[in-house]
Formats: C-alpha cells, structure tokens, sequence
C-alpha cells in the first residue's frame, strides 16, 4: 500500500519538459527525499504531486490522505498583520494547548503572539513545520525546508524530522540539495534530473555512476553545485540508454534504474 | 425616525461599511485596489445600460460590474500584466459609459450623482438594498474566513489542505461587484474603491491580527461617515467625497500614531 504514487508523470513549462515520465511513490512512515540539480524539476515534481501544477499522466493518492505541505517560503504581504498562533489555526482552529504544545515539539515555545514577518528564517520553517503537524498528517511534503539555515540549523531540522517520524510514524518526502547533511536521515534517496537517474538507499545512491555523474566524484555528493546538460554521461559503468517505463538489472541489488 | 434624510445617509454609511469593512481588508491584502477601481468605473456603463433598457439601476450596475470583475480575473488567469490591462478596461468601460448616457432620451440624468454618490436622497428602499447587500457581503466572508484567509496569504498552503484558492477569489471578486452596486448611492463609481482601501489601510497601521484589522476597518469607516457627513451638513460640502476625505485624516492620524509610537520605543 502506498500513500502517494506517480505514474508516467510529465510536467512542461511551455515547450520546455521540466519531468518526463516519472515513476515513484511513497510508502507510509518512509523517509524520501528527492535529491538533483538547480532545474532538475524537484519543486515541479512535488507540486505536481501536490496538484499545484497542471502535469500528465497519473497521480493516485490514499482515499482521504492528509497532507502537510511545508513550502520554500512564505511570502506575506507586509499589509496582512498574522501572528503565528492566527496561522497555525488556518484553515481549522485548533486548542491553545495544542498549539503550545506543538510549538514546543517543534523548538520554538512561547511564540503565539509573535508576527510570523518578524520570525527569522529557522523560526519560520518551524512554525511551517508545526502548522503541517497540527493537521497530524499521513505525510510530509518539504520543499527545500532547510534553505536560508546554516549547516547547524540544518542538521537539526533534519534531526527533527527524524525524530517526528519516529513519534507519529508520519511519511516524509522532501526535496534538497543539501545532498551531504539531508542523505543521513532517508531510508530512500531519488536522484532527478528530468527523470529519475536512480534511486535507491543513501549509500548506494552515493555510489551509483548516475548520480556521481551529476554530483562529482569523492566528494560525497557536498559538490551539488555543478550545473551540467541533460545529456549527461552514462557510459561510465552502467550504461542504460534513455528509454522509459523498463527497468534494468541493476549494478547493485538496491539501485533502480527508472531512466 | 426614517423620515429624516439624515438618519437615513447616516444608516446607509454605517450600513455600506459593514461590507466594506472587510472586503476592503481583503482587497489590501490581495492588492486589488486597482481592480475594484475598475469594477467601480465600469458601474457608470452599467448604469447608462440600465437607464437605456429602464432597468433598476442596481442591476444594471450590478451585472456590468460583474461581466467586468469576470474580464479582469480572466485576463488576470492568462498572465498578462494586470496594469496597464486594468487600465485599458477600467477607463475604457468608464468613458463608454459617459457617452452611452448621453444617448439616454429624454432624461436630465445627474451625472454626479453616479460619480460621486448622493447619500442624503437615500431612499427607504435604497438602505434596504444597501443593508441586504453588504449583510450578505460580510456574511459570506464571515463564513469562509479562514479559507479566504489562508487562500489569500499563499494559495498553495490552501491548495495543499484541500481548500480552492481559485473559488475563495471568485467570492472576493463576486463581493466587490456586490458592493460596487450597492455602493453607487453612497460614495459614487470614482469613490467606491477609496471606501474600500483607505479605511483599511488606516486599520492596518493600528492592528497585529487580521481579525483587529477588519474591526478597526469597520470602525474607521463608521466615524468617516459619521464625520462626512457631519461635515457635509455644517460646511454644506459633498457628502460622499466628504466621508472620503475624513478616512483620508484618519489615515493620517493613524499613520502619525504609528510612526510616534515606533520612535518613542
């Protein structure tokens, strides 16, 4: 049983084709994350997901899923004054003690009356964190939520992740380039650009031509900052061509080849 | 007590504001101030057709405010610059409007009364219209208040909780025409937005929740019409701009409590 699955799932952004027939899903309690380059259609792949984007082909979801999405942000009108306890109670209204709590679950008590303007970056993904986890989701959508943190407050969001999974058994599927910090915490790791290069467990995704062949070598992964063309390389010891909808004998039992 | 026109402008002011309180709320967040600026313009077409076709001038107003709220949001929805678009209609709408008007046959039309308002010859019937339309307007966003909330500060938190940001901006967009029809008597076609935007503005500076925000918009545009209206009467000015111009010192007043405040912390 899975809680979310795409089938031959193509998003266009005008002629451009930003996914070309993904295949994937997410399994209850599993941590995913979605791992690829600047344009590799991460964001478009779970808005997609989401239903935010226009996209082909299938997307099927558990009868009466609850999802928690946390955005890559949120930009509030300067107008609109909105102290967190206002919107964590959006869209359904919630107890005091709920909210204190959760605020406390998350790391940041005692801030109901802030303004969610004046919240900095770390404070913000943690109140979004814990709007998501008041509708005591099936499963947590992120969208690069560690973006603006530095690599302290990186580790711990994801720590705390960690740790929300284990409590409530909650599925997480969440986007990063953050490649080094984020591998440590998913069970799965899918490597995109366009389509699904490979995906598999942390360290054999580490290790897979494919991915090496978008992240460098021996760096594990911490060189994501290098931009290269849709037709990379795949020569180099795995050697699949680029048709779609088969799967391969993998180099190693664990890795998935879904071109 | 209804007999007396001035109980009569002031109930139809307090009334209006009950709507505009809100929705002007709404506007300021969504930036649609140019946009009920336009919807307003284009009530003056519909009141050229309505005299034209001797319909009730509400619906008149009413449908073309609608049939041009519609236009915007589609235009809007293809992705076209809403600027200079906006601009194209709302004048557009407005000046073919004048000249449709000075076709009406055999009518001495007071054109002011359309533009500017004419509150004191509010009508019995007219407060009717007013309370029923600005009742419904504050009922409707009363009731789906935390849908247009969260729709309004990110359409895809709303998306993803299963709420539809498209049909939370078709309410606003419907409740603006709404208003403008109603609002014609009071403040005119060329003031309808600024009843909706000022007193808004002017809450904003004094409030920290949204739901400050909209009682503060209410209150600001009660004590304009009262004191419009007041003024109207001792300095024989006009009533719906004069209920303009008090926001207008409201805002100013709120504007310097705020900047006062700041400093002296």
């Amino acid at each position: 049983m899975t809680l979310i699955e795409a089938n031959g799932l193509t998003v266009r952004h005008g002629t451009q084709t930003v996914l070309d027939r993904v295949n994937m899903s997410v399994a209850p309690g599993e941590i995913v994350t979605i791992v690829g380059p600047n344009g590799s259609g991460k964001t478009s792949l779970l808005r997609a997901l989401l239903g935010l984007t226009p996209s082909k082909g299938k997307v099927t979801r558990k009868a009466g899923l609850v999802v928690g999405y946390v955005p890559q942000k949120l930009a509030l009108d300067p107008t609109l004054p909105l102290p967190v306890r206002t919107f964590l109670n959006l869209p359904k209204a919630h107890t005091a003690d709920q909210i204190a709590a959760m605020l406390d679950r998350v790391g940041v008590p005692g801030i109901e009356a802030r303004q969610v303007q004046d919240l900095s970056g770390g404070q913000l993904q943690r109140v979004l964190l814990a709007r998501a986890l008041l509708e005591h989701p099936d499963i947590l959508i992120l969208d690069e939520p560690t973006q603006g943190l530095d690599q302290m407050g990186e580790a711990g969001f994801y720590r705390l992740i960690e740790d929300v999974r284990r409590e409530t058994g909650v599925a997480v599927l969440m986007v990063s380039h953050d490649l080094h910090v984020v591998m440590s915490a998913s069970d799965r790791v899918i490597c995109l650009n366009g389509h699904i290069c490979c995906e598999g467990k942390p360290h054999v995704v580490q290790n897979a031509p494919e991915y090496r062949a978008l992240f460098g070598h021996g760096t594990q992964g911490a060189l994501a900052l290098y931009q290269h063309a849709h037709d990379h390389d795949h020569d180099n010891g795995c050697g699949h061509e680029h048709s779609h909808d088969h799967h391969h004998n993998a180099p190693k039992d664990e890795v998935e080849h879904a071109g | 007590m209804l007999d007396d026109f001035l109980v009569r402008a002031a109930l139809a002011g307090f009334g209006l504001s009950i709507a505009t309180g809100p929705l002007g709320a709404f506007v300021v967040w969504r930036r649609l101030a140019y946009f009920g600026d336009a919807t307003a313009h284009a009530a003056i077409l519909g009141v050229a057709l309505a005299l034209i076709f001797s319909l009730p001038i509400s619906l008149g107003t009413l449908l073309v405010a609608l049939a041009m709220a519609g236009a915007i949001s589609w235009m809007m929805a293809q992705g076209q610059s809403p600027d200079s678009g906006l601009g194209v209609l709302s004048f557009g709408a407005l000046a073919t409007g004048l000249v449709a008007i000075s076709f009406v046959p055999d009518v001495r039309v007071d054109l002011s009364a359309y533009l500017f308002g004419d509150i004191l010859t509010v009508t019995r019937s007219d407060l009717l219209l007013i309370w029923g339309g600005a009742g419904l307007v504050a009922a409707v966003i009363a009731w789906r208040w935390s849908k247009l909330l969260l729709s309004t500060l990110s359409p895809d938190l709303a998306a993803a909780s299963g709420v539809h940001p498209n049909r939370e901006s078709l309410v606003i967009t419907v409740a603006i025409a709404l208003v403008v029809a109603v609002s014609l008597k009071v403040v005119g076609a060329l003031l309808v937005s600024a009843m909706l935007i000022i007193p808004a503005t002017a809450a904003r500076r004094v409030s920290s929740s949204p739901v400050q925000m909209v009682v503060a918009s209410v209150l600001v545009s009660w004590a304009a019409s009262g004191a419009g209206l007041w003024a109207s009467l001792r300095l024989d000015t006009p009533a719906g701009p004069s209920i303009i111009v008090a926001a207008a010192l409201i805002f100013v007043l709120t504007t310097g409590y705020r900047t006062f405040r700041n400093q002296s912390v």
